[in-house]
């Protein structure tokens, strides 16, 4: 499904990502790591030409993402979504209009067909009472829901999440990952995740990576990542432990 | 879109900031080309552009009109001590009405629209670039660039003129409250003299100027805010800048379209 090929990108003399390569499998939950900094959010945006790479090649969809036009560009993005770190709701618009938004503009429905989408997909997520409220009226965790039923309500393939449960307590956070995990497997996407969570990662993982100093270094089961003998892996990791058992106090 | 890099930090502040300066002058011209690029091509936008408007004129009528009143009773007020002592006392309404249209009206509220609705973009968009609402757009493969953008240019550039056109005539009340507070004047005779004094000459160019100012409000607001970088302190930088550089460049493009307007139209 996906194809990341010596993937490189530079902001003037900071090296972001340095050769990066990976494969993801159709319907696969695929988990990248990294402590913040390391190009996360670049690696994701890269994907969808949010930003261009310096080098490399990136295969969605048997499509040469680098190479297409905009319009060709635009046919593929409407089968992927994002599920950015804020939500990125749009603050002008109630949720309703939020949710609407690429339905209205990439699909022939009836109003009465729409509202049906809007109302099934918020019962998705649990939030049907905020369907007239502004994005400012919600919780942080709601935001996050509602930027998850946006992002599946044109049934994309794939989705990308950058850090899906960053800046949520744990309960919440918990309850996002599980989300997301009904989600993929009710409407069969592919999922890239993007987080340095480790309660997350395994809830969702099939398979990780870890991105330090833009290579990657390690890759495997969360089991796998989790108990390698590896310096690096094994700070990350332990860090996230104290981290999370201070959090539950 | 690329735009050239002023975060290069072995630059000196100098340096910086005339490197931001081109930048600046560069950007917002490869912004004006896209937007002619975009403004032509479907889909149109009409609700939003029709929404901007509304939001626009509701956001400044309050302010314009107290303005117009107050420069236009002022503008009356100081002009009539210097007449009355030349004995020209009856060009009043037209001397003044000839100032606010050529000059004053359409300068005063393109400053006054600059300082409300260029800041106001600029941090609109500006927030919208850093909480990455630009960007959720774009990979829903809707083009933010005409939605955002296009559609508030023009619903400035057309906005404006037509709140001039309101402001002179408010202006020209306050004028006649400044007249009959000294003087005794019907409104049927103030009128009439600044209808024989101000010549379609006067208008034409006063107006058109407008058109010019709104579409440099639309297109400095528009590209601090789109090109925000830096959280929210960023979003503060784009709703400041924008203001400063709007107004600065509405009266360097004043002084120059009125050397070219009174060359084209020479006053006699
Ligand atoms: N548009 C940009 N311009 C310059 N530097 C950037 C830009 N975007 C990200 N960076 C830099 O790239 C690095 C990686 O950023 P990011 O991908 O956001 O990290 P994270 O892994 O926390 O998501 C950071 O050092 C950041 O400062
Ligand atoms: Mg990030």
């Amino acid at each position: 499904m996906v194809e990341v090929k010596n993937l490189k990108k530079s902001f003037g003399n900071l090296v972001v990502l340095d050769d990066v390569s990976f494969n993801v499998q159709t319907a696969e939950n695929f988990v990248v790591f990294g402590r913040s900094g390391t190009g996360k959010s670049v690696l994701l945006k890269c994907l969808v030409r949010l930003m261009d790479p310096d080098k490399g090649e990136v295969v969605i969809d048997n499509k040469n993402v680098l190479q297409l036009s905009l319009s060709e560009l635009n046919e593929l993005r409407k089968n992927i979504g994002f599920l950015f770190q804020g939500a990125a709701l749009y603050d002008s618009m109630t949720v309703r209009e939020n949710l609407e938004f690429p339905l209205i503009r990439h699909f022939n429905f009836t109003p009465l067909e729409r509202e049906k989408k809007v109302k099934e997909v918020l019962e998705r997520v649990s939030l049907e009472l905020a369907i007239d409220k502004m994005p400012s009226e919600l919780s942080g965790g709601m935001k996050k829901r509602i930027g998850l039923a946006r992002s599946v309500i044109s049934q994309p393939k794939l989705m990308l999440y950058d850090e899906p449960t960053t800046g949520l307590d744990p309960i919440t956070s918990k309850e996002i990952s599980e989300l997301i995990i009904e989600l993929q497997k009710s409407l069969n996407m592919t999922s890239i995740v993007v987080t340095h969570d480790l309660l997350c990662a395994k809830i969702i993982a099939d398979r990780a990576i870890f991105l330090h100093d833009g290579k990657i270094h390690g890759e495997g089961t969360i089991e796998q990542l989790t108990t390698a003998d590896d310096d690096l892996l094994k700070n990350f990791f332990t860090d996230q432990h104290i981290d999370s058992n201070n959090r539950s106090k | 879109m690329k735009f050239a890099d002023s975060s290069n930090p072995e630059l000196t502040k100098f340096e910086k900031k005339v490197n931001e300066f081109f930048e600046t002058i560069s950007g917002l011209s490869l912004f004006s080309i896209l937007f002619l690029k975009n403004i032509f091509k479907p889909p149109y936008e009409i609700e939003q552009i029709r929404k901007h408007m509304d939001e626009l004129g509701i956001k400044t009528l309050p302010i314009v009109s107290v303005t117009g009143f107050i420069i236009g009773l002022v503008l009356t007020m100081q002009t009539q001590p210097v007449l009355a002592r030349f004995g020209a006392e009856a060009f009043l309404p037209g001397s003044v009405g000839i100032s606010i249209v050529r000059e004053l009206g359409p300068v005063i509220t393109a400053l006054i629209f600059a300082g409300r609705v260029s800041s106001g973009i600029g941090a609109e968009l500006g927030s919208m670039r850093v909480t990455e609402q630009i960007d959720a757009m774009e990979v829903s493969a809707i083009n933010p660039f005409k939605y955002l953008v296009v559609t508030r240019i023009f619903a400035c550039t057309f906005i404006l003129p037509l709140l001039t056109v309101y402001v002179i005539f408010i202006a020209f009340l306050g004028g006649y409250i400044a007249v009959v507070l000294v003087q005794n004047m019907s409104i049927e005779y103030y009128t009439g003299a600044i209808v024989r004094a101000v010549q379609f000459g006067d208008a034409i160019p006063g107006i058109s100027k407008t058109f010019v100012f709104g579409f440099i409000v639309g297109v400095v607001g528009t590209y601090k805010g789109y090109t925000a970088t830096n959280g929210t302190e960023g979003v503060g930088r784009a709703s400041t800048t924008s203001v400063v550089i709007s107004s600065l460049l509405i009266l360097l493009f004043d002084m120059v379209l009125v050397k070219i307007t009174l060359w084209l139209w020479p006053t006699v």
